[in-house]
């Protein structure tokens, strides 16, 4: 049976359980003496019986599958002959490929012999097993917790308090899907991170200057050093990110300044949903932008000036990279700005301040801090940019400081290390790990602090 | 005498030093105006840029080269014996049949070079179309069809002049022998622009001319479904906990920075999130939409978490004083009263988050939506790219006639989002309530 079958047929017992509980207890209720004798309204005698059919099996029926490939792979390599199960990690994860591809009908990539089939013979059967021994426990959970409602339905039975209790249950695991998000996050990147640095010294990818990241394939092969130094990356990080903040900083706190305070109602009505429209464009639109349309431009002013500009440099990608953060620059300052109170400004005006010197010497210090939490949350936002570094900036890393050069960052290089097939223990692979670590770590630095600074401030004037 | 000395005597205010300085004071002000409208000014002519260059390149592609051929469905020359099932009729050579008619059109091209030239001037879809006519009408074999076939990219790009005829034949794509047909063809009113079908119906291709957007399109929604269907009841429980029922206390402070941070995590670092545990720690399958869906869910959960919670404070109190008066358990309240008044906001801020998970690509490269997929997904956990990836994918593709496909994908992705927009701001205008 099919998981997906099965899924609909528990939803319906489930349908039917609410059914069957509404219809027990107004049952119930009329040998006790009528409806008004229940504790709770009959529709919650049914929740709580749906509750007790469903979710059981539902939750069983979850595990079950998240784990159904482990534990019928890890018992096909049990069962494996010893001087397979003896092979390396790698060889045994592409054998275990190849009986899956087999198992499933697929093109095999190797040669397919006897223990493979008999391998795949096993899967097959372990799989049967498997599926069938799900669909009679989760159907006979089910049917149990229908029994369970059926005898437990009393007139006494506080069915109201039991399914708040549920829903309770349901809210603060839905609040808790946030925590558990980061610590997902947290753990998949720092294990993959700690077995490359068990490949490469983590002083050697801190501090080395140089990232080739080619692995040999062959023990004698040319130009397979390996190097992971990933200063170049670092570098070439912030040449980008710099460049993006010197267009997107004047031009978004120009823009934020003038539409909190000269602008007048009919120019924010149209300015405003403009620079949303700038927000909320994918960003490998962008990327395509800069790739086709502003790379060119930026190379031909450079040859006509005498330069030699790279077509993948760093100002172009750099450049449209600031586009993108604008807007979001100019919302954030333009929420700050208006949250200085009034009394400031008319306070400055009464000493005789033009309006330019109140904005610059009023109302910009006093809205400091939220600005620079916003220009913080733009720089960690350039960082982890990716799509438009990966379409418009190189993909070999040079340490170079020249805009007009070709530079790669640290999310191309996340992305080319694991897009395309790779086996998954490679120093190449784990790399691409240790680089998201410093990434994830860089970014919750630089949102701790602007979260930090931007409530710290808002406390003060509300 | 004091009193009439002092009225000479001008004002202080109107000092030579006062009204200079004003002067400049002035001029300083109207300078940092203009820097706003400036900037204002610089950000909307970017945006302008942006959507020229894209629908000047993007707008040709919904417009295709289609050839006009007179096919003879010759059972000698489709290789047909004497059999009509639908096995030896798909495995019969539309190909030859394509070729020689071409053939009848230029009796003069005799040879080998020229003929193969000849032949690349049509898509190698066209024998596809013919295969597919004949299998649904297996009565058209031995009669002569007109058909209409989409001609190759080179060529498409020609008639809509992308290339250049004064250019010197070695640095063309399309030579002097081909410019000749094509006129020829011209004349004789066989080749035309017709609206591009195929672009909305199809898969991924490596034929510029045969590609298209759907297969595309249809990860995206499996993806978005499955994005929706989470994201929106755990984003509503967990903001009713948050701004409900939570305590203040350590815990739900912690669960509050960990949202207002996880709204900043770059998006690539939730891709190696999924490639690692939704891909090699529960082994769930490439490439596969509901993966997508599972990622871009923890992404968009931050959206609409905050946006719930935001409708949520702007129900008035009055309206949970007035259920909890009238007997109704806090879960009741919640509810019956205060969840309905909220949940315009709350979808709102849903649509918008969808709006962003379909603009998302950089995550989904990790887990494997970037392989080339030719058929339609049918289910969320067939192999399927998206709509972002596509576009990376065609950008990406040295054919000059994918430029114009990629602009056009971008195109129908940006009409995709400001519908999806506007329909989030016209639920907005409908529901707001100012209590």
């Amino acid at each position: 049976m099919s998981s997906l079958t099965l899924i609909i047929i528990l939803l319906a017992f489930t349908a039917f359980a609410f059914h069957l509980g509404k219809r027990r207890s107004l049952g119930v209720a009329t040998r006790a003496g009528g409806v008004r004798k229940l504790h709770s309204l009959p529709s919650y005698y049914g929740t709580l019986t749906a509750l007790w059919c469903g979710v059981p099996a539902l939750i069983v029926l979850g595990l079950w599958l998240s784990f159904e490939t482990t534990i019928i792979t890890w018992l096909v390599v049990a069962e494996l002959p010893p001087e397979l199960r003896g092979l390396p990690e790698e060889e045994l994860g592409l054998l275990l490929n190849d009986i899956k591809n087999l198992v499933s009908g697929n093109v095999v990539a190797s040669e397919v012999d006897a223990t493979m089939e008999r391998a795949a013979e096993h899967y097959r059967k372990l799989q049967g097993i498997s599926s069938a021994a799900l669909a009679v426990v989760a159907i006979s959970l089910a049917t149990a917790g229908v029994g369970n409602g059926w005898r437990m339905i009393r007139p006494g039975l506080r069915a109201r308090n039991h399914v708040e209790r549920a829903v309770m249950a349901f809210l603060i695991i839905s609040s808790l899907v946030a925590i558990f998000t980061t610590i997902g996050i947290v753990l998949s990147v720092l294990f993959e991170a700690i077995r490359f640095f068990g490949h490469v010294p983590f002083t050697a990818f801190m501090f080395g200057l140089e990232w080739s990241p080619q692995t040999a394939i062959r023990e004698d092969q040319v130009g397979s050093s390996g190097a992971f130094g990933a200063v170049p990356l670092f570098a070439g990080t912030l040449l980008i990110s710099a460049i993006a903040m010197t267009i997107a900083a004047p031009i978004g706190l120009f823009a934020a300044v003038y539409l909190a305070e000269y602008a007048d109602a009919r120019v924010r009505a149209v300015a405003k949903p403009l620079l949303e429209i700038l927000a909320g464009i994918p960003t490998v639109v962008y990327g395509f932008f800069a790739a086709l349309t502003v790379a060119p431009v930026i190379r031909n002013a450079g040859e006509s000036m005498g330069l030699s500009v790279s077509s993948e440099s760093a100002l172009a990608a750099g450049f449209v990279m600031g586009l993108m953060l604008i807007p979001f620059i100019s919302s954030l300052s333009d929420d700050v700005i208006n949250a200085v109170p009034q009394s400031l400004r008319e306070g400055s005006y009464g000493l005789g301040a033009t309006k330019s010197e109140t904005i610059r010497q009023v109302i910009l210090p006093a809205a400091l801090p939220g600005i620079v939490g916003g220009l913080l949350l733009a720089i960690s936002r350039a960082i982890g940019e990716t799509m438009i570094v990966v379409m418009a900036a190189g993909l070999t890393a040079r340490l170079t400081a020249n805009p007009l050069d070709a530079v790669s960052t640290v999310t191309v290089q996340i992305v080319t290390l694991l897009v395309g097939d790779q086996e998954f223990d490679s120093p190449k692979t784990l790399a691409a790990f240790a680089l998201g670590l410093m990434l994830f770590v860089v970014t919750l630095f630089l949102n701790v602090i602007a979260l930090h600074v931007v409530r710290k401030y808002r406390e003060q004037y509300d | 005498m004091s009193s009439t000395t002092e009225a000479a005597r001008p004002s202080i205010h109107l000092s030579p030093s006062v009204t200079a300085r004003l002067a400049r004071r002035h001029r300083a002000e109207r300078r940092f105006r203009r820097y706003g409208i400036v900037a204002i000014g610089l950000a909307i002519f970017f945006l302008a840029m942006l959507f020229i260059s894209i629908c000047s390149r993007g707008y040709t592609a919904f417009v295709q080269t289609f050839v006009q051929l007179e096919i003879v469905l010759d059972a000698e020359v489709l290789d047909l014996g004497a059999e009509r099932d639908a096995r030896t009729l798909g495995a019969a050579n539309y190909q030859g049949a394509v070729k020689q008619s071409l053939r009848s059109l230029f009796p003069d091209v005799k040879k080998r070079r020229d003929r193969r030239k000849l032949n690349g001037m049509i898509s190698t879809g066209a024998a596809y179309q013919v295969r597919e006519m004949v299998l649904a009408n297996p009565a058209l074999v031995g009669t002569t069809v007109e058909v209409w076939v989409p001609a190759d990219d080179d060529i498409d790009m020609l008639m809509k002049g992308h290339i250049d005829r004064d250019l010197p034949e070695d640095e063309r794509r399309v030579d002097d022998d081909q410019l000749a047909w094509v006129d020829h063809l011209l004349q004789l009113g066989r080749i035309e622009k017709r609206f591009n079908t195929t672009f909305f119906t199809a898969g991924d291709s490596r034929e510029p001319e045969l590609a298209g957007i759907w297969g595309a399109v249809v990860g995206s929604f499996f993806a978005l479904v499955v994005t929706l269907a989470l994201s929106f009841p755990i984003g509503v429980a967990a903001a009713l906990y948050l701004e409900e029922f939570a305590p203040k206390n350590r815990w739900t402070d912690l669960i509050e920075v960990n949202i207002s941070n996880l709204a900043a995590v770059p998006s690539i670092v939730f891709g190696l999130l999924g490639l690692a545990v939704f891909l090699n720690f529960f082994g769930l399958p490439r490439s596969a939409p509901l993966v997508g869906g599972l990622i871009l869910t923890l992404m968009t959960l931050p959206t609409i978490i905050i946006a719930s919670r935001a409708a949520l404070k702007s129900v008035p109190p009055s309206i949970r004083e007035a259920a909890l008066g009238m007997g109704a358990s806090k879960m009741q309240m919640i509810f019956h009263h205060v969840l309905p008044l909220a949940l315009p906001g709350m979808l709102t801020g849903t649509i918008i988050g969808m709006a962003q998970a379909l603009g998302e690509s950089a995550p989904l490269l990790m887990i494997g939506m970037v392989a080339f997929i030719v058929d339609i997904p049918g289910g969320p956990l067939e192999p399927a790219t998206a709509m972002p990836v596509q576009i990376y994918l065609w950008a990406d593709s040295p054919e000059r006639a994918f430029v114009e496909r990629t602009s056009a994908a971008i195109m129908v992705l940006l009409a995709f989002l400001i519908a999806m927009n506007s329909f989030a701001i016209w639920l907005r205008k409908r529901f707001e309530r100012r209590w």
